[in-house]
């Protein structure tokens, strides 16, 4: 029965946004389309553990999503008539009849995506609607994920659906140039969805696991542009940090660093894969920041210990790194731990120096984090306690709270 | 009927009063505030409960000339005391409220003495009573 259960979800997630893309090619209206996919899948989510998968179960998506929208334009027309004398009929005729099932166009994920990660919309707008329009996520899991309710959140999806359509978008692969803008931002989104999963500590069962999600939708976009090196970087770089998962807190949810982690408990298959994936990728040539990042990745998890880390590569990775995101702060700290690691802590604490000027990291807890740590590796420990209590004063992050004071508490004994 | 509890912290010298703490006393704290909210959700009174970014972080809003936010540090610099979480709890009666907020004033301190923190009990508002 779970096993049913299981296998049409997993079934519903797959079909959601080939069903969508399906119905707004036919109907043209994004936002009243997958309101109707939206209910299908919940009427499907019902019916198929009892009932039994449909033979095509695609085909019988999109038909009963062409029948919501039907009704619901009926809904909507029968209250028009009552002012403007419009007849219901005449809305019908312009629904196609729903066909038997034709090969799913190629594009049409992708284009529900561009849709989904469109300008106007917040990030976090943008991450609801990926969720819902294509992982094919329900209004009220969405909502569990993120911890907030689920009115809500289906508050964020229609307002997010408002916006699209008002900016008057249509559902067709945008220019060249805007088209590279767009996969951007949908890179960035499905980044976004994975992080979340990855912080977020105190798994619940009953959470839809993001970090799953985002490598999921990440692989179907994969698979339609095989030969876009970020995309490929970008699912390499999840695959090596999620094979990380398993060790990355101890039974009480307290994080665990990466030197310090039980190695014989990372997913050696999704590290395999992922090494696969990214190693083929860069010999390719045209380089980018996930793909450095996923090289970085990879050389944490290719070391059997800690001691065996190839740092003065994952050194030199970040150096060019440093050069692509025109020295991005952020990648400036793990730059300075990486030359730490190669050239000692007093090289490390050299380049953090200008980071204590600069406004954007003045203030900012992984700055007092880092430097705490290459403080007490070059045997400063008054200091590093100091830049510790810093650090925990100012991280909104519970276990990274906690694992900060337990530092400046070892660091005293 | 639902009550928001209110835990005050001590603020210590800096924004955290457990930064003199041992290391065994702050593990022992952070399992006893793990192992409340797991009886509270097992109990079926938890709605709701968040734990609180530090003070330092605290900003004072009020709208200022066209409604603009004038944002000004938080009012806890002086503070002995500071809202480090709160609940929102549904139970019966106030002294079932009250029971829950003397085992949370009881959470373990240093040397596993109880910290007697001192936690508001307010109960919220609700619609009448039919």
């Amino acid at each position: 029965m779970t096993d049913i259960v299981g296998f049409s979800e997993h079934l519903l997630r797959e079909l959601a946004p080939q069903v969508l893309g399906a119905v707004v090619r036919k109907q043209g209206d994004f936002a009243a389309a997958e309101d109707a996919v939206q209910e299908a899948l919940i009427v499907a989510a019902s019916k198929w553990p009892h009932e039994g998968v449909p033979d095509n179960p695609r085909a019988w998506l999109i038909q009963v999503a062409h029948r919501r929208l039907l009704d619901n334009v009926r809904a909507e027309a029968a209250r028009r008539r009552r002012e403007t004398d419009l007849l219901a009929e005449e809305q019908d005729a312009h629904l196609p009849a729903p066909d038997s099932d034709h090969e799913p166009e190629r594009e049409d994920t992708l284009l529900l995506l561009f849709m989904c990660c469109h300008p106007a919309l917040t990030r976090s707008s943008a991450v609801a609607l990926t969720l819902r329009a294509v992982g094919g996520l329900t209004t009220a899991e969405i909502a569990r994920a993120f911890l907030v309710p689920e009115a809500t959140m289906a508050q964020r999806i229609s307002r997010a659906k408002q916006l699209i359509k008002k900016s008057g978008e249509s559902f067709r692969m945008p220019s060249a140039l805007e088209r590279d803008e767009r996969l951007e931002a949908v890179l960035h989104v499905l980044y976004l969805i994975f992080n979340e999963g990855y912080t977020s500590s105190g798994s619940s069962l009953a959470r839809v696991d993001l970090s799953s999600e985002a490598i999921r939708l990440t692989r179907a976009v994969q698979q339609l542009l095989p030969e876009d090196a970020e995309v490929a970087g970008l699912l390499a770089l999840m695959l090596l940090t999620d094979a990380r998962r398993a060790a990355r807190s101890d039974a009480e949810g307290e994080l665990i660093p990466l030197d310090r982690q039980d190695r014989s408990l990372w997913d050696q298959q999704a590290i395999q894969f992922g090494v696969e994936l990214i190693s083929r990728t860069l010999s390719r040539g045209e380089i980018g920041s996930y793909q450095l990042q996923a090289a970085i990745a990879a050389l944490h998890d290719e070391a059997a210990r800690a001691e065996d880390t190839d740092w003065p590569q994952i050194l030199g990775l970040y150096g060019l790194l440093l050069r692509i995101t025109e020295n991005n702060p952020m990648v400036r700290l793990n730059h300075a731990v990486a030359a730490a690691m190669v050239q000692g802590p007093n090289a490390g604490l050299a380049l953090l120096a200008p980071l204590a000027e600069d406004p954007r990291t003045a203030n900012h807890h992984r700055l007092f984090a880092v430097r705490a740590h290459l403080l007490e590796r070059a045997g400063d420990l008054a200091a590093a306690v100091r830049d510790y209590h810093a650090a925990a004063e100012r991280t909104t992050s519970t276990p990274e709270r906690n694992y900060l004071l337990l530092s400046a508490k070892r660091c005293r004994h | 009927m639902k009550f928001m509890l209110m835990m005050n912290a001590p603020r210590g010298d800096g924004d955290y009063g457990v930064k003199d703490w041992s290391e065994q006393d702050f593990k022992a704290h952070i399992g006893f505030m793990k192992t409340l909210n797991q009886d509270l959700k097992a109990e079926g009174v938890f709605v709701g409960g968040e734990g609180l970014a530090p003070p330092g972080q605290a900003r004072l809003v009020r709208a200022g000339k066209g409604g603009a936010p004038e944002v000004t540090d938080g009012p806890f610099a002086e503070a002995k005391e500071f809202l480090a979480g709160y609940w929102i709890l549904d139970v019966d009666s106030p002294e079932q409220a009250y029971a829950i907020a003397a085992r949370i004033s009881a959470a373990p301190g240093p040397g596993g003495r109880p910290m007697n923190m001192a936690v508001e009990v307010r109960q919220v508002m609700s619609a009448p009573s039919v």
